[in-house]
Protein backbone atom coordinates (compact mmCIF):
# COMPACT_ATOMS: atom_id res chain seq x y z
CA UNK A 1 0.00 0.00 0.00
CA UNK A 2 2.61 2.51 1.06
CA UNK A 3 4.88 1.17 -1.69
CA UNK A 4 2.15 1.97 -4.23
CA UNK A 5 2.12 5.55 -3.00
CA UNK A 6 5.91 5.68 -3.09
CA UNK A 7 5.87 4.46 -6.70
CA UNK A 8 3.30 7.12 -7.49
CA UNK A 9 5.60 9.73 -5.92
CA UNK A 10 8.53 8.52 -8.01
CA UNK A 11 6.42 8.64 -11.14
CA UNK A 12 5.05 12.05 -10.22
CA UNK A 13 8.56 13.45 -9.91
CA UNK A 14 9.52 12.14 -13.37
CA UNK A 15 6.31 13.50 -14.84
CA UNK A 16 6.85 16.96 -13.30
CA UNK A 17 10.36 17.10 -14.68
CA UNK A 18 9.12 16.07 -18.10
CA UNK A 19 6.43 18.74 -18.19
CA UNK A 20 8.83 21.40 -16.92
CA UNK A 21 11.57 20.65 -19.42
CA UNK A 22 9.65 21.32 -22.60
CA UNK A 23 12.81 21.00 -24.68
CA UNK A 24 12.79 17.26 -24.00
CA UNK A 25 9.58 16.70 -25.89
CA UNK A 26 10.27 19.17 -28.67
CA UNK A 27 13.67 17.68 -29.52
CA UNK A 28 12.35 14.15 -29.36
CA UNK A 29 9.51 14.88 -31.77
CA UNK A 30 11.65 16.88 -34.16
CA UNK A 31 13.83 14.05 -35.55
CA UNK A 32 10.94 11.66 -36.33
CA UNK A 33 9.15 14.49 -38.13
CA UNK A 34 12.21 15.02 -40.32
CA UNK A 35 12.26 11.31 -41.12
CA UNK A 36 8.61 11.17 -42.04
CA UNK A 37 8.22 14.40 -43.96
CA UNK A 38 11.66 14.98 -45.43
CA UNK A 39 13.13 11.51 -45.87
CA UNK A 40 9.80 9.74 -46.33
CA UNK A 41 8.24 12.56 -48.33
CA UNK A 42 11.32 12.96 -50.52
CA UNK A 43 11.82 9.29 -51.27
CA UNK A 44 8.06 8.78 -51.39
CA UNK A 45 7.78 11.11 -54.37
CA UNK A 46 9.60 8.43 -56.39
CA UNK A 47 9.21 5.14 -54.51
CA UNK A 48 6.32 2.82 -53.68
CA UNK A 49 6.64 -0.34 -51.59
CA UNK A 50 4.07 -3.12 -51.86
CA UNK A 51 1.86 -0.67 -53.72
CA UNK A 52 2.05 1.87 -50.91
CA UNK A 53 3.72 5.26 -51.01
CA UNK A 54 7.08 5.09 -49.20
CA UNK A 55 6.18 7.88 -46.80
CA UNK A 56 3.17 5.91 -45.60
CA UNK A 57 5.24 2.73 -45.54
CA UNK A 58 7.84 4.08 -43.11
CA UNK A 59 5.35 5.93 -40.91
CA UNK A 60 4.85 3.04 -38.43
CA UNK A 61 8.60 2.39 -38.44
CA UNK A 62 9.34 5.99 -37.54
CA UNK A 63 6.73 6.00 -34.75
CA UNK A 64 8.48 2.92 -33.34
CA UNK A 65 11.81 4.71 -33.78
CA UNK A 66 10.70 7.72 -31.77
CA UNK A 67 9.73 5.40 -28.92
CA UNK A 68 12.98 3.47 -29.25
CA UNK A 69 15.15 6.58 -28.97
CA UNK A 70 13.26 8.36 -26.23
CA UNK A 71 12.91 5.18 -24.15
CA UNK A 72 16.53 4.08 -24.20
CA UNK A 73 17.93 7.59 -23.79
CA UNK A 74 15.69 8.10 -20.77
CA UNK A 75 18.28 6.00 -18.92
CA UNK A 76 20.71 8.92 -18.99
CA UNK A 77 18.62 10.87 -16.48
CA UNK A 78 19.43 8.43 -13.71
CA UNK A 79 23.10 9.27 -14.24
CA UNK A 80 22.32 12.96 -13.90
CA UNK A 81 20.21 12.25 -10.81
CA UNK A 82 23.24 10.58 -9.31
CA UNK A 83 25.61 13.31 -10.40
CA UNK A 84 23.60 16.10 -8.86
CA UNK A 85 23.04 13.97 -5.76
CA UNK A 86 19.26 13.73 -5.83
CA UNK A 87 19.26 9.97 -6.36
CA UNK A 88 20.69 9.54 -2.85
CA UNK A 89 17.51 10.82 -1.21
CA UNK A 90 15.56 8.08 -2.97
CA UNK A 91 18.13 5.37 -2.28
CA UNK A 92 18.16 5.98 1.50
CA UNK A 93 14.37 6.19 1.79
CA UNK A 94 12.63 3.10 3.17
CA UNK A 95 11.70 1.93 -0.33
CA UNK A 96 12.34 -1.38 -1.98
CA UNK A 97 14.62 -1.22 -4.99
CA UNK A 98 11.91 -2.85 -7.03
CA UNK A 99 9.61 0.08 -6.23
CA UNK A 100 12.29 2.54 -7.28
CA UNK A 101 12.77 0.68 -10.54
CA UNK A 102 9.03 0.47 -11.20
CA UNK A 103 8.60 4.20 -10.50
CA UNK A 104 11.43 5.11 -12.86
CA UNK A 105 10.16 2.76 -15.58
CA UNK A 106 6.67 4.20 -15.37
CA UNK A 107 8.11 7.70 -15.57
CA UNK A 108 10.08 6.83 -18.69
CA UNK A 109 7.13 5.03 -20.29
CA UNK A 110 4.97 8.09 -19.65
CA UNK A 111 7.47 10.31 -21.48
CA UNK A 112 7.65 7.90 -24.41
CA UNK A 113 3.91 7.36 -24.56
CA UNK A 114 3.20 11.08 -24.66
CA UNK A 115 5.48 11.26 -27.69
CA UNK A 116 3.93 8.15 -29.18
CA UNK A 117 0.51 9.72 -28.75
CA UNK A 118 1.59 12.86 -30.60
CA UNK A 119 3.17 10.75 -33.35
CA UNK A 120 -0.05 8.77 -33.74
CA UNK A 121 -2.08 11.97 -33.91
CA UNK A 122 -0.13 13.16 -36.94
CA UNK A 123 -1.06 9.97 -38.83
CA UNK A 124 -3.74 12.01 -40.59
CA UNK A 125 -1.15 14.38 -41.97
CA UNK A 126 0.68 11.42 -43.50
CA UNK A 127 -2.49 9.93 -44.95
CA UNK A 128 -2.84 7.01 -42.56
CA UNK A 129 -6.32 6.65 -41.10
CA UNK A 130 -6.55 4.82 -37.79
CA UNK A 131 -9.74 3.30 -36.46
CA UNK A 132 -10.19 3.57 -32.68
CA UNK A 133 -9.31 -0.10 -32.27
CA UNK A 134 -6.19 0.28 -34.44
CA UNK A 135 -5.22 3.29 -32.34
CA UNK A 136 -5.59 1.33 -29.10
CA UNK A 137 -3.65 -1.64 -30.48
CA UNK A 138 -0.88 0.71 -31.62
CA UNK A 139 -0.75 2.19 -28.10
CA UNK A 140 -0.51 -1.30 -26.61
CA UNK A 141 2.33 -2.29 -28.95
CA UNK A 142 4.23 0.94 -28.27
CA UNK A 143 3.72 0.56 -24.53
CA UNK A 144 5.24 -2.94 -24.53
CA UNK A 145 8.09 -1.66 -26.66
CA UNK A 146 8.78 1.31 -24.39
CA UNK A 147 8.51 -0.84 -21.25
CA UNK A 148 11.34 -3.09 -22.46
CA UNK A 149 13.46 -0.25 -23.86
CA UNK A 150 13.08 2.06 -20.85
CA UNK A 151 14.17 -0.90 -18.71
CA UNK A 152 17.16 -1.40 -21.00
CA UNK A 153 18.12 2.27 -20.76
CA UNK A 154 17.80 2.28 -16.98
CA UNK A 155 19.91 -0.86 -16.66
CA UNK A 156 22.68 0.77 -18.67
CA UNK A 157 22.22 4.07 -16.81
CA UNK A 158 22.45 2.43 -13.41
CA UNK A 159 25.74 0.80 -14.37
CA UNK A 160 27.37 3.79 -16.03
CA UNK A 161 29.46 6.52 -14.56
CA UNK A 162 29.09 9.41 -16.97
CA UNK A 163 26.47 10.70 -19.40
CA UNK A 164 29.13 10.67 -22.11
CA UNK A 165 29.85 6.99 -21.54
CA UNK A 166 26.14 6.27 -21.56
CA UNK A 167 25.64 8.07 -24.84
CA UNK A 168 28.47 6.17 -26.44
CA UNK A 169 27.26 2.74 -25.34
CA UNK A 170 23.68 3.55 -26.20
CA UNK A 171 24.55 4.82 -29.67
CA UNK A 172 26.16 1.48 -30.37
CA UNK A 173 22.95 -0.16 -29.26
CA UNK A 174 20.21 2.11 -30.51
CA UNK A 175 21.31 2.62 -34.11
CA UNK A 176 21.65 -1.11 -34.88
CA UNK A 177 18.32 -1.76 -33.15
CA UNK A 178 16.79 0.88 -35.41
CA UNK A 179 18.44 -0.05 -38.71
CA UNK A 180 17.94 -3.80 -38.30
CA UNK A 181 14.31 -3.42 -37.26
CA UNK A 182 12.98 -3.07 -40.78
CA UNK A 183 11.61 0.34 -39.95
CA UNK A 184 12.82 1.65 -43.31
CA UNK A 185 12.38 -1.41 -45.57
CA UNK A 186 10.14 -4.44 -46.01
CA UNK A 187 11.29 -7.71 -44.45
CA UNK A 188 10.15 -10.19 -47.08
CA UNK A 189 12.90 -9.92 -49.72
CA UNK A 190 16.00 -9.50 -47.61
CA UNK A 191 19.28 -11.36 -48.10
CA UNK A 192 19.66 -14.18 -45.62
CA UNK A 193 22.28 -12.51 -43.36
CA UNK A 194 20.22 -9.36 -42.97
CA UNK A 195 17.02 -11.29 -42.53
CA UNK A 196 18.63 -13.33 -39.75
CA UNK A 197 19.67 -10.20 -37.86
CA UNK A 198 16.29 -8.52 -38.23
CA UNK A 199 14.70 -11.60 -36.66
CA UNK A 200 16.79 -11.32 -33.51
CA UNK A 201 16.18 -7.57 -33.16
CA UNK A 202 13.23 -7.23 -30.76
CA UNK A 203 12.30 -3.84 -32.21
CA UNK A 204 11.45 -5.67 -35.48
CA UNK A 205 8.37 -7.10 -33.81
CA UNK A 206 7.28 -3.68 -32.60
CA UNK A 207 7.64 -2.24 -36.10
CA UNK A 208 5.89 -5.23 -37.65
CA UNK A 209 3.03 -5.09 -35.17
CA UNK A 210 2.57 -1.38 -35.75
CA UNK A 211 2.66 -1.85 -39.49
CA UNK A 212 0.01 -4.55 -39.17
CA UNK A 213 -2.43 -2.38 -37.24
CA UNK A 214 -1.77 0.92 -39.04
CA UNK A 215 -1.26 0.08 -42.73
CA UNK A 216 -2.09 -3.63 -42.93
CA UNK A 217 1.33 -4.91 -43.99
CA UNK A 218 2.72 -7.75 -41.88
CA UNK A 219 5.50 -10.30 -41.80
CA UNK A 220 4.37 -12.06 -38.64
CA UNK A 221 0.93 -12.63 -37.11
CA UNK A 222 -0.03 -9.88 -34.68
CA UNK A 223 -0.30 -12.25 -31.70
CA UNK A 224 3.27 -13.37 -32.42
CA UNK A 225 4.53 -9.76 -32.44
CA UNK A 226 2.73 -9.07 -29.18
CA UNK A 227 4.04 -12.28 -27.65
CA UNK A 228 7.67 -11.47 -28.51
CA UNK A 229 7.30 -7.90 -27.24
CA UNK A 230 5.71 -9.05 -23.98
CA UNK A 231 8.44 -11.64 -23.45
CA UNK A 232 11.16 -9.07 -24.20
CA UNK A 233 9.55 -6.62 -21.79
CA UNK A 234 9.31 -9.28 -19.07
CA UNK A 235 12.97 -10.23 -19.48
CA UNK A 236 14.29 -6.65 -19.43
CA UNK A 237 12.03 -5.72 -16.53
CA UNK A 238 13.31 -8.66 -14.49
CA UNK A 239 16.94 -7.90 -15.27
CA UNK A 240 16.25 -4.26 -14.40
CA UNK A 241 14.86 -5.02 -10.93
CA UNK A 242 17.85 -7.29 -10.25
CA UNK A 243 20.28 -4.60 -11.39
CA UNK A 244 18.62 -2.01 -9.15
CA UNK A 245 18.82 -4.38 -6.17
CA UNK A 246 22.59 -4.32 -6.51
CA UNK A 247 22.93 -0.65 -7.35
CA UNK A 248 24.87 1.35 -4.75
CA UNK B 1 18.53 7.95 29.98
CA UNK B 2 17.84 5.57 27.19
CA UNK B 3 20.51 4.67 24.67
CA UNK B 4 19.44 5.51 21.10
CA UNK B 5 22.51 4.49 19.17
CA UNK B 6 25.02 1.88 20.13
CA UNK B 7 27.85 0.61 17.96
CA UNK B 8 29.78 -2.59 18.56
CA UNK B 9 33.21 -2.74 16.98
CA UNK B 10 31.81 -1.00 13.93
CA UNK B 11 34.42 -1.30 11.19
CA UNK B 12 34.63 -0.44 7.53
CA UNK B 13 37.53 -1.35 5.32
CA UNK B 14 37.95 -0.32 1.69
CA UNK B 15 40.57 -2.57 0.16
CA UNK B 16 43.65 -1.87 2.28
CA UNK B 17 42.33 1.29 3.90
CA UNK B 18 40.51 1.07 7.21
CA UNK B 19 38.13 4.03 7.22
CA UNK B 20 36.41 3.16 10.49
CA UNK B 21 38.23 0.99 12.99
CA UNK B 22 36.33 -0.89 15.72
CA UNK B 23 34.20 2.04 16.77
CA UNK B 24 32.31 1.71 20.04
CA UNK B 25 30.01 4.57 20.93
CA UNK B 26 26.77 4.97 22.82
CA UNK B 27 24.55 7.93 22.18
CA UNK B 28 21.73 8.73 24.56
CA UNK B 29 18.27 9.93 23.66
CA UNK B 30 18.02 13.69 23.26
CA UNK B 31 21.75 14.21 22.95
CA UNK B 32 23.44 16.30 20.31
CA UNK B 33 26.45 14.16 19.60
CA UNK B 34 29.32 15.41 17.47
CA UNK B 35 31.76 13.42 15.41
CA UNK B 36 34.66 15.76 15.00
CA UNK B 37 37.68 15.14 12.87
CA UNK B 38 39.55 16.13 9.75
CA UNK B 39 38.42 15.16 6.28
CA UNK B 40 39.00 11.47 5.76
CA UNK B 41 38.79 10.67 9.47
CA UNK B 42 35.85 8.31 8.93
CA UNK B 43 32.97 10.57 9.97
CA UNK B 44 30.87 10.21 6.85
CA UNK B 45 31.63 6.49 6.63
CA UNK B 46 30.38 6.07 10.20
CA UNK B 47 27.18 7.97 9.49
CA UNK B 48 26.66 6.08 6.24
CA UNK B 49 26.83 2.78 8.08
CA UNK B 50 24.42 3.97 10.78
CA UNK B 51 22.02 5.10 8.05
CA UNK B 52 22.34 1.67 6.35
CA UNK B 53 23.77 3.20 3.18
CA UNK B 54 27.05 1.34 3.62
CA UNK B 55 27.42 -2.15 5.01
CA UNK B 56 30.03 -2.53 7.74
CA UNK B 57 32.93 -4.89 7.10
CA UNK B 58 32.83 -5.96 10.71
CA UNK B 59 30.75 -5.27 13.80
CA UNK B 60 27.27 -3.80 13.90
CA UNK B 61 25.17 -1.11 15.51
CA UNK B 62 21.66 -0.51 16.72
CA UNK B 63 19.74 2.66 15.95
CA UNK B 64 16.48 3.19 17.87
CA UNK B 65 16.75 -0.44 18.92
CA UNK B 66 16.91 -1.71 15.33
CA UNK B 67 19.93 -3.59 14.09
CA UNK B 68 21.44 -1.87 11.05
CA UNK B 69 22.23 -5.21 9.42
CA UNK B 70 19.03 -7.10 10.21
CA UNK B 71 16.40 -4.35 10.13
CA UNK B 72 17.64 -1.67 7.73
CA UNK B 73 14.10 -0.66 6.71
CA UNK B 74 13.03 0.01 10.29
CA UNK B 75 16.23 2.00 10.81
CA UNK B 76 15.55 4.06 7.70
CA UNK B 77 12.00 4.84 8.72
CA UNK B 78 13.08 6.11 12.11
CA UNK B 79 15.90 8.41 11.03
CA UNK B 80 16.29 11.64 9.11
CA UNK B 81 19.40 12.49 7.13
CA UNK B 82 20.83 15.76 5.93
CA UNK B 83 23.60 15.04 3.49
CA UNK B 84 26.84 16.88 3.02
CA UNK B 85 25.96 17.56 -0.61
CA UNK B 86 22.48 19.03 -0.96
CA UNK B 87 20.15 16.42 -2.39
CA UNK B 88 16.99 18.45 -2.88
CA UNK B 89 15.53 18.40 -6.36
CA UNK B 90 16.20 21.60 -8.31
CA UNK B 91 13.42 21.29 -10.78
CA UNK B 92 10.73 20.86 -8.15
CA UNK B 93 9.43 23.48 -5.76
CA UNK B 94 10.39 23.39 -2.11
CA UNK B 95 6.96 22.13 -1.20
CA UNK B 96 6.95 19.44 -3.88
CA UNK B 97 10.24 18.13 -2.53
CA UNK B 98 8.58 17.77 0.85
CA UNK B 99 5.44 16.14 -0.54
CA UNK B 100 7.51 13.47 -2.30
CA UNK B 101 9.55 12.86 0.83
CA UNK B 102 6.36 12.46 2.87
CA UNK B 103 5.12 9.83 0.43
CA UNK B 104 8.42 7.94 0.41
CA UNK B 105 8.49 7.85 4.19
CA UNK B 106 4.84 6.89 4.54
CA UNK B 107 3.64 10.03 6.33
CA UNK B 108 -0.15 9.47 6.44
CA UNK B 109 -2.08 11.58 3.98
CA UNK B 110 -4.33 13.01 6.69
CA UNK B 111 -1.49 14.79 8.49
CA UNK B 112 0.79 15.40 5.53
CA UNK B 113 -0.23 18.96 4.73
CA UNK B 114 -0.07 19.97 8.37
CA UNK B 115 3.38 18.42 8.86
CA UNK B 116 4.73 20.11 5.75
CA UNK B 117 3.39 23.50 6.84
CA UNK B 118 4.96 22.96 10.24
CA UNK B 119 8.47 22.14 9.01
CA UNK B 120 8.38 24.93 6.42
CA UNK B 121 7.54 27.33 9.20
CA UNK B 122 10.29 25.94 11.40
CA UNK B 123 12.99 26.66 8.81
CA UNK B 124 11.40 29.90 7.65
CA UNK B 125 10.72 28.90 4.06
CA UNK B 126 6.94 29.41 4.00
CA UNK B 127 7.07 32.37 1.66
CA UNK B 128 9.30 30.57 -0.86
CA UNK B 129 7.68 27.14 -0.67
CA UNK B 130 6.21 27.33 -4.17
CA UNK B 131 9.36 28.54 -5.90
CA UNK B 132 11.55 26.11 -7.78
CA UNK B 133 14.51 25.02 -5.67
CA UNK B 134 16.91 26.13 -8.40
CA UNK B 135 16.07 29.71 -7.42
CA UNK B 136 17.12 29.06 -3.79
CA UNK B 137 20.38 30.18 -2.23
CA UNK B 138 22.77 27.67 -0.67
CA UNK B 139 21.47 28.42 2.81
CA UNK B 140 17.85 28.02 1.75
CA UNK B 141 18.62 24.64 0.22
CA UNK B 142 20.25 23.52 3.43
CA UNK B 143 17.21 24.69 5.39
CA UNK B 144 14.93 22.82 3.02
CA UNK B 145 17.03 19.70 3.58
CA UNK B 146 16.68 20.19 7.32
CA UNK B 147 12.92 20.56 6.94
CA UNK B 148 12.82 17.41 4.85
CA UNK B 149 14.91 15.49 7.36
CA UNK B 150 12.38 16.38 10.05
CA UNK B 151 9.24 15.77 8.08
CA UNK B 152 8.60 12.17 9.09
CA UNK B 153 9.31 12.89 12.79
CA UNK B 154 12.49 10.87 13.00
CA UNK B 155 13.78 9.90 16.42
CA UNK B 156 17.33 10.45 15.26
CA UNK B 157 18.57 13.09 12.88
CA UNK B 158 21.92 12.68 11.16
CA UNK B 159 23.56 15.85 9.93
CA UNK B 160 26.64 15.38 7.81
CA UNK B 161 28.59 18.65 7.79
CA UNK B 162 25.40 20.72 8.07
CA UNK B 163 27.09 24.08 7.49
CA UNK B 164 29.88 23.15 5.10
CA UNK B 165 30.50 25.91 2.61
CA UNK B 166 27.96 28.33 4.10
CA UNK B 167 28.67 31.92 5.04
CA UNK B 168 28.92 32.83 8.75
CA UNK B 169 25.44 34.42 9.02
CA UNK B 170 23.77 31.41 7.41
CA UNK B 171 25.71 29.07 9.67
CA UNK B 172 24.44 30.98 12.66
CA UNK B 173 20.87 30.58 11.40
CA UNK B 174 21.29 26.84 10.78
CA UNK B 175 22.79 26.37 14.25
CA UNK B 176 19.81 28.10 15.76
CA UNK B 177 17.42 25.76 13.91
CA UNK B 178 19.38 22.74 15.07
CA UNK B 179 19.26 23.91 18.66
CA UNK B 180 15.53 24.64 18.44
CA UNK B 181 14.82 21.24 16.99
CA UNK B 182 16.80 19.45 19.63
CA UNK B 183 15.11 21.38 22.42
CA UNK B 184 11.53 21.24 21.20
CA UNK B 185 11.41 17.57 20.18
CA UNK B 186 13.78 15.68 22.40
CA UNK B 187 15.36 14.44 19.21
CA UNK B 188 18.73 12.74 19.16
CA UNK B 189 21.04 14.52 16.75
CA UNK B 190 24.29 13.12 15.42
CA UNK B 191 26.37 15.57 13.46
CA UNK B 192 29.73 15.44 11.81
CA UNK B 193 31.81 18.50 11.42
CA UNK B 194 35.34 19.64 11.03
CA UNK B 195 34.50 23.07 12.38
CA UNK B 196 35.60 23.17 15.99
CA UNK B 197 33.38 26.08 16.87
CA UNK B 198 30.37 24.25 15.49
CA UNK B 199 30.99 21.23 17.69
CA UNK B 200 31.70 23.49 20.65
CA UNK B 201 28.54 25.49 20.19
CA UNK B 202 26.07 22.66 19.51
CA UNK B 203 27.17 19.40 21.01
CA UNK B 204 26.52 17.89 24.41
CA UNK B 205 29.21 15.35 23.76
CA UNK B 206 31.94 15.06 21.20
CA UNK B 207 33.96 12.16 19.90
CA UNK B 208 37.15 13.28 18.25
CA UNK B 209 38.02 10.77 15.60
CA UNK B 210 41.11 10.44 13.52
CA UNK B 211 41.99 7.69 11.06
CA UNK B 212 38.86 5.77 11.92
CA UNK B 213 39.46 5.61 15.65
CA UNK B 214 38.07 7.54 18.58
CA UNK B 215 40.85 9.63 20.03
CA UNK B 216 38.81 10.95 22.92
CA UNK B 217 35.14 11.35 23.81
CA UNK B 218 33.64 13.77 26.34
CA UNK B 219 31.71 17.01 26.79
CA UNK B 220 33.23 20.06 25.10
CA UNK B 221 33.99 21.62 28.48
CA UNK B 222 35.73 18.54 29.83
CA UNK B 223 37.70 18.16 26.64
CA UNK B 224 38.92 21.71 26.83
CA UNK B 225 39.79 21.09 30.49
CA UNK B 226 42.08 18.24 29.49
CA UNK B 227 44.35 20.65 27.69
CA UNK B 228 45.39 21.91 31.14
CA UNK B 229 45.34 25.66 30.81
CA UNK B 230 45.52 28.54 28.41
CA UNK B 231 47.45 28.63 25.22
CA UNK B 232 50.38 31.00 24.88
CA UNK B 233 51.75 31.36 21.42
CA UNK B 234 55.15 33.06 21.14
CA UNK B 235 56.91 34.11 18.00
CA UNK B 236 60.48 33.71 19.13
CA UNK B 237 63.68 31.73 18.62
CA UNK B 238 62.37 28.15 18.26
CA UNK B 239 65.73 26.39 18.58
CA UNK B 240 65.70 25.69 22.33
CA UNK B 241 62.13 25.01 23.45
CA UNK B 242 63.40 23.13 26.52
CA UNK B 243 64.10 26.42 28.27
CA UNK B 244 60.35 26.82 28.95
CA UNK B 245 59.99 23.49 30.69
CA UNK B 246 61.64 24.84 33.82
CA UNK B 247 58.67 27.08 34.48
CA UNK B 248 56.32 25.32 36.87
CA UNK B 249 53.04 26.56 35.38
CA UNK B 250 53.93 25.38 31.86
CA UNK B 251 52.52 21.91 31.25
CA UNK B 252 53.34 21.54 27.60
CA UNK B 253 55.80 22.93 25.08
CA UNK B 254 55.49 22.53 21.33
CA UNK B 255 57.21 23.98 18.31
CA UNK B 256 55.08 24.89 15.31
CA UNK B 257 57.07 26.51 12.50
CA UNK B 258 58.40 29.80 13.89
CA UNK B 259 56.22 29.63 16.96
CA UNK B 260 56.56 28.09 20.34
CA UNK B 261 53.19 27.07 21.71
CA UNK B 262 52.89 26.66 25.46
CA UNK B 263 50.10 25.34 27.57
CA UNK B 264 50.08 27.36 30.76
CA UNK B 265 47.94 27.37 33.90
CA UNK B 266 46.64 30.91 34.55
CA UNK B 267 48.73 32.27 31.73
CA UNK B 268 48.09 35.93 32.49
CA UNK B 269 49.67 35.60 35.94
CA UNK B 270 52.73 33.76 34.70
CA UNK B 271 53.47 35.77 31.61
CA UNK B 272 56.37 37.59 33.23
CA UNK B 273 58.21 34.32 33.98
CA UNK B 274 57.66 33.13 30.44
CA UNK B 275 58.97 36.27 28.88
CA UNK B 276 61.98 36.17 31.20
CA UNK B 277 63.25 32.93 29.67
CA UNK B 278 62.06 33.48 26.13
CA UNK B 279 64.60 36.04 24.99
CA UNK B 280 63.61 38.28 22.12
CA UNK B 281 59.90 37.93 21.30
CA UNK B 282 58.26 39.27 18.18
CA UNK B 283 54.69 38.62 19.25
CA UNK B 284 52.69 36.99 22.04
CA UNK B 285 49.16 35.67 21.92
CA UNK B 286 47.22 34.33 24.89
CA UNK B 287 43.87 32.61 24.49
CA UNK B 288 41.73 30.08 26.33
CA UNK B 289 41.99 26.48 25.12
CA UNK B 290 39.65 25.60 22.27
CA UNK B 291 38.64 22.28 20.80
CA UNK B 292 41.32 22.91 18.20
CA UNK B 293 43.89 22.62 20.97
CA UNK B 294 42.22 19.47 22.22
CA UNK B 295 42.49 18.03 18.78
CA UNK B 296 46.12 19.04 18.44
CA UNK B 297 47.02 17.78 21.86
CA UNK B 298 45.50 14.36 21.17
CA UNK B 299 46.51 13.83 17.59
CA UNK B 300 49.61 15.94 17.32
CA UNK B 301 48.29 17.66 14.22
CA UNK B 302 46.01 20.47 13.27
CA UNK B 303 42.62 19.81 11.85
CA UNK B 304 42.87 20.47 8.16
CA UNK B 305 40.84 23.42 7.11
CA UNK B 306 39.98 22.60 3.57
CA UNK B 307 36.36 22.48 2.58
CA UNK B 308 34.43 21.01 -0.25
CA UNK B 309 35.15 17.66 -1.81
CA UNK B 310 34.68 15.47 1.23
CA UNK B 311 36.71 12.61 2.54
CA UNK B 312 38.04 9.29 1.47
CA UNK B 313 34.81 7.52 2.24
CA UNK B 314 32.88 9.60 -0.21
CA UNK B 315 35.43 9.27 -2.91
CA UNK B 316 35.44 5.55 -2.46
CA UNK B 317 31.67 5.34 -2.28
CA UNK B 318 31.49 7.29 -5.47
CA UNK B 319 33.99 5.08 -7.21
CA UNK B 320 32.18 1.97 -6.08
CA UNK B 321 28.90 3.40 -7.12
CA UNK B 322 30.10 4.11 -10.56
CA UNK B 323 31.57 0.77 -11.23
Amino acid sequence: MSQAEAIYALWFREFKVFTREKSRIITSIFTPLLWIFVFGGGLGSAVNIAGINYQIFIYPGIVAMSVLFSSVFYGVYIIWDRKIDILKEVLVAPLSRTSIFVGKVLGGCTDSMIQAFIMLLISFAVGVYLSPSAFLLAILILFLLSLSLVSTGLIIGSLMESPEGFNMIVSFLVFPLFFFSGALYPLDKLPLWLSAITYIDPVTYGVDGLRTVTIGISQFPLYFDLGVLAAFAAVMFTIGTRTFERMK
Amino acid sequence: METTIETQDLTKRFKDLTAVDHLNIQIKQGEIFGLLGPNGAGKTTTISMLCTILRPTEGTATVNGFDILKEPDSVRKSIGIVFQQPSVDDILTGRENLVLHAMWYGVPKAIRRERIDEVLKLVGLESRQNSLVKTYSGGMRRRLELARGLLHLPKVLFLDEPTLGLDPQTREVIWKYIEDMSRSRDMTIVLTTHYMEEADRLCNRIAIIDQGKIVVMDTPGALKGTVGGDIVCLKTDPTDPERFRKIESVSKVEVQDDYIVLTVRNASEHLQEILAVSGKVESVEIRPASLDDVFISYTGKEIRRETGEGGIAQRIMRERTLR
